[in-house]
């Protein structure tokens, strides 16, 4: 190695460094990867929230393209992405099914009948068991499911009309058309 | 490793115990305070996702709590603790784990230390070797001492003018 090169080093490894921890500094460590991408959706049979004495389970899901939106009435966020939820319904592009997490009946069912419904069904997990099989460790989270059962993507946080269209629905797109 | 790492723990357990546990076991039923002990020694190496930098033990989040009955649950059922660690990987990753496991996405970081070292040695080893060759190899010509002589004298002369 020259002279001159050498003294390059130090300033190369810098740089190195210096790189690597300004990635870091843009990774939010809030978001924890799913190990459940690529697998099969956790099996449930829960109450609907709309119907106490019905039952709603992972097999009526199953068959189709659809979404799983992560929510509770005391999550603030879920607040706020609720109406890119309602726009995302009404487009009809996807089926979008909630997991109503360890809330108050009353509450989500009031929460539903005032900002409008986006959902074609609703699972009660009011024990928040089924959440802890989906990973769930913080509403809002929304999963992306293939017509095969199997968790394609999770959104941590709440959604944006600009998440939506960048992230989710191309892949709705993908995974519909069976390319992937 | 193991005698270092039940040290840590104990320190670790006596710290947070006395802070935080008397909180978050309230709920909890032991038969024996081996049980107990054992408990809080599985809890203590889980992490809560929520607020990331406590452990299952300190964590008053909601989640955290949610986690630590279904631990007690498993723990109840007679599981064994790999299966308990097992299960909730399989929901919430690695990320759970304070300790990660040895795996190729993480050799560098549990080798990384060591192959840094070795670099660092082989370098030193290079440097030392360059030095000592420098010094005994060159055998000084005529010309070099000239040289040499011309600098000392200049050299020598302003030294003995300072001091």
């Amino acid at each position: 190695m020259s002279r001159k090169l050498r003294y390059l080093v130090p300033l190369a490894v810098f740089l190195l460094l210096a790189g690597l921890l300004f990635r870091g500094l843009s990774l939010d460590p809030k978001l924890v990867p799913s190990p459940l991408i690529g697998k099969p959706m956790p099996a449930f049979t829960l109450p609907r929230l709309q119907d106490p004495d019905a039952t709603i389970s992972d097999a009526d899901l199953r068959g189709e393209v659809f979404l799983l939106n992560i929510w509770a009435t005391w999550c603030t966020a879920c607040r706020a992405e609720h109406d890119v939820l309602l726009q995302l319904a009404r487009t009809g592009k996807v089926k979008l099914y909630g997991l109503n997490y360890q809330d108050q009946r009353p509450d989500a069912q009031r929460w539903l009948r005032q900002l409008g419904n986006p959902y074609v069904a609703n699972a009660f997990d009011a024990d928040g068991r089924t959440g802890i099989d989906w990973g769930v460790y913080g509403a809002p989270e929304t999963f992306v499911i293939d017509r095969d059962g199997i968790i394609r993507h999770k959104h941590i946080g709440p959604l944006t009309v600009e998440v939506v269209n960048r992230d989710i629905l191309p892949l709705i797109e993908t995974l519909k058309s069976g390319r992937s | 490793m193991s005698t270092v790492k039940t040290i840590l723990l104990a320190v670790l357990l006596t710290l947070s115990v006395s802070v935080f546990a008397a909180a978050t076991l309230e709920a909890f039923k032991f038969t024996s305070a081996a049980d107990e002990q054992h408990f809080k020694e599985l809890i203590v190496e889980l992490r809560c996702l929520v607020c990331q930098n406590q452990s299952l033990l300190d964590s008053d989040a909601e989640l955290a709590h949610d986690l630590r009955v279904e631990v007690y649950d498993m723990l109840q059922a007679g599981q064994a603790d790999t299966e308990i660690i097992d299960f909730l990987v399989a929901r919430y990753g690695d990320f759970v784990l304070y300790s990660p496991p040895v795996k190729p996405s993480t050799y560098l970081l549990w080798f990384g230390p060591f192959v840094l070292l070795a670099v660092a040695l082989v370098l030193l080893v290079f440097a030392l070797r360059r030095q000592r060759h420098a010094t005994d190899q060159k055998p000084i010509t005529d010309m070099d001492r000239q040289q040499l002589d011309r600098i000392l004298g200049k050299r020598g002369n302003r030294t003995d003018r300072e001091s």
